[in-house]
């Protein structure tokens, strides 16, 4: 299109109505079929949970031909401890972690990205440096260390790590996000006469929840889906997490319930749902620092 | 009662980087004193000293007296109000103004009287209830005063309050400032690089440049009476106009022309003039040069002129109403003797 009396040239892209609609209706179908591809399994296994135990490898439908709760009666009680106890028990060690490595985590990044120490720079590095030893490799060390101590065969070698602020990953985070906090914030609570405790405990805490509901997130659904870490020092079944319980629906030697591991697969997935839920209204809140002039 | 502020010879460093070179000042009770000057000369750095966010490298600090460079910020009866305002965002404004006497374990019922105080001397009573993020701009900048002014310290700090204001805001709040001087009578010091804040809040104004301090006193004594060249263009506005000159005797030679003064100027190598000292007609004193009209700025109450010397430099003349004067003229600049400021070359005053 050319303007004849500005010497300028426009040109504009017009798109037909009809080419629009269906490219919007390809770029739909693609998306759908991604999803089915991504959702089938978990489906399958929510319809397998459903089914009688003698239909379960029978069909790939997603929708069972008759409906039946058995799986579920069988997975709750089958096993010698009833799978109750593994739930409480992870909740018990997930919940724990969850506690200990926002607190202590929090706490180290609090010292990393707000006080001055002697060696900081030094001790930080260090603290980067185990984000990049693999967990197997401590594994055995550490190993050692929990047996001589005798915590063998109970949850402490889980929990008490989570206190110790053992995890690189989450105290790397908070001092990114601790960093970005305004400076001013702190002095303004020191000239309030705040110690560095304070500091910590009443502005900068508060003024971090975005960070601390993903480091919780994250705890939650890494120690839940933890599978390798209660095997090495778990040994009797009442302590069993719902990793471990549902293993034991698998017998290499003799018959498996695979109606049962579905049906307690499908339970075992219900608390990560609901505690990501829960805390990613967290999340996506952001941080309000508009008491701030920038 | 008020408080004397002393410094000694102090001294700030980073590392082998000297940033403030032994400041030696008196800040007498009650005074407002504003410490002044370009960016990165050191003022802030200073206040900060005075706070205790800052560790004294060197020199000591006296407040009434006693020795506080190693006394923690909160021991030395201080408030501060930073440029960026500082209020917790997740508090609302009664726990922002609480804060600090919650944290001295202070009874509710006093804080409660504390924060109507001041609440009622800033009228923010009706924000009370706010988060800072529902507040304007002057709204905040209140309530971070009003968060100073309840735990009724013996010094007022503020660090480029207004910096973030607009300008009818700026002028509004200074005056707030101003008036809150007079009324609690404490001692308090200003930083600021604006050096019209300086001059209507000041008692004493002190010019800093480069961590070390080039003039101190009363702001008319600054602004009459520079003590060289830096002070003489950062104080005033418009700047001061600094044209090159050359001594003889009593006369100085300066844009092609000469003027007898009164008294010998030998070593001058610059003439300073006010843009507002010089005028247009004959009988206000001699002549200072013909000058080329560049541009011409009527702002109702005032003409400033822009205009360019014979020698071509660069000159502006502030005029009193309002002017006919036509562009790429050829106008005569007057100047009372009087109010001329000669500099030698390192810059002092002769």
């Amino acid at each position: 299109m050319s303007d004849a009396s500005s010497g300028l040239t426009v040109v504009t892209g017009v798109v037909s109505p009809t080419r629009k609609r269906i490219t919007t209706v390809l770029v739909h179908v693609a998306l759908i079929a991604a999803s089915i591809c991504m959702l089938y399994p978990l489906l399958w296994l929510l319809a397998a949970s459903f089914r009688p135990e003698n239909e379960i490898f029978t069909s790939a439908s997603i929708i069972p031909s008759s409906w039946s709760i058995d799986s579920y009666i069988r997975g709750w009680n089958g096993l010698r401890t009833g799978f109750g106890t593994f739930f409480t028990n992870s909740f018990i060690i997930s919940g724990l972690s969850v506690v200990g490595n926002v607190l202590a985590c929090s706490m180290a990044a609090f010292a990393f990205a707000r006080l001055e120490f002697k060696g900081k720079s030094f001790w930080f590095a260090m603290m980067l440096m185990t984000l990049m030893l693999p967990y197997q490799v401590t594994l055995i060390p550490q190993y050692v260390l929990f047996r001589s101590l005798g915590w063998v065969n109970t949850f402490l070698p889980l929990v008490v790590p989570k206190f110790l602020a053992a995890d690189g990953f989450f105290i790397f985070l908070m001092v990114q996000f601790f960093r970005g906090l305004p400076k001013e914030l702190d002095e303004a609570a020191q000239m309030d006469g705040c110690s560095p405790w304070r500091i910590y405990w009443k502005i900068i805490l508060p003024l971090s929840t975005p960070v601390l509901a993903t480091a919780a997130i994250f705890t939650f659904i890494w120690t839940w889906d933890d599978f390798f870490g209660p095997l090495i020092y778990l040994s009797e079944m009442k302590s069993y997490t719902v990793m471990l319980g549902l293993r034991t629906f698998t017998d290499s030697t003799g018959e498996s319930d695979f109606g049962g591991l579905f049906a307690m697969s499908v339970l075992s997935l219900v608390p990560i749902f609901l505690f990501f839920l829960f805390f990613q209204r967290l999340l996506i809140e952001g941080i309000a620092t508009t008491g701030m002039k920038r | 009662m008020a408080t004397s502020i002393e410094l000694h010879k102090i001294v700030k460093s980073y590392g082998d980087v000297k940033v403030v070179h032994g400041i030696d000042l008196t800040i007498n009770p009650g005074e407002f004193t504003v410490f002044v000057g370009p960016s990165g000369c050191g003022k802030s750095t200073l206040l900060r000293m005075i706070a205790g966010l800052e560790p004294i490298t060197g020199g000591d600090l006296l407040i009434d007296g006693e020795r506080m460079n190693e006394v923690p910020a909160a021991r030395r009866g201080i408030a501060m109000v930073f440029q960026s305002y500082a209020l917790y965002p997740h508090m609302n404004v009664y726990q922002n103004l609480a804060f600090g006497l919650e944290t001295a374990k202070m009874p509710k019922a006093e804080i409660a009287e504390r924060v109507a105080k001041a609440a009622a001397i800033l009228k923010i009573e009706p924000l009370l209830q706010r988060k800072p993020k529902q507040l304007s701009g002057g709204q905040r900048q209140r309530v971070a005063i009003g968060r100073a002014i309840v735990r009724e310290p013996r010094i007022f700090l503020f660090d480029e309050p207004l910096s973030n204001l607009d300008a009818e805001l700026r002028v509004q709040m200074r005056v707030e400032i101003a008036k809150l001087h007079n009324d609690l009578g404490n001692t308090m010091i200003y930083v600021t690089h604006d050096q019209v804040e300086a001059m209507t809040m000041a008692d004493k104004i002190v010019v800093l440049r480069a961590g070390v301090i080039e003039q101190v006193g009363a702001p008319l004594e600054l602004y009459n009476s520079p003590r060289n060249l830096f002070v003489a263009g950062f104080i005033g506005s418009p700047k001061m106009n600094f044209l090159t000159a050359s001594a003889d005797g009593n006369r100085v030679n300066v844009a092609g022309g000469s003027i007898d003064l009164a008294r010998p100027v030998a070593g001058a190598t610059t003439l300073g003039v006010r843009p507002e000292h010089i005028t247009l007609t004959e009988g206000s004193g001699v002549k200072l040069a013909d000058v080329r009209v560049d541009l011409v700025e009527s702002l109702g109450g005032q003409t400033v002129v822009y205009a360019t010397t014979a020698d071509n430099q660069p000159i502006n003349i502030v005029l009193e109403g309002q002017r006919d004067v036509t562009l790429g003229s050829t106008i005569a600049a007057h100047i009372d003797p009087a109010r001329l400021h000669l500099f030698n070359a390192s810059g002092d005053v002769v």
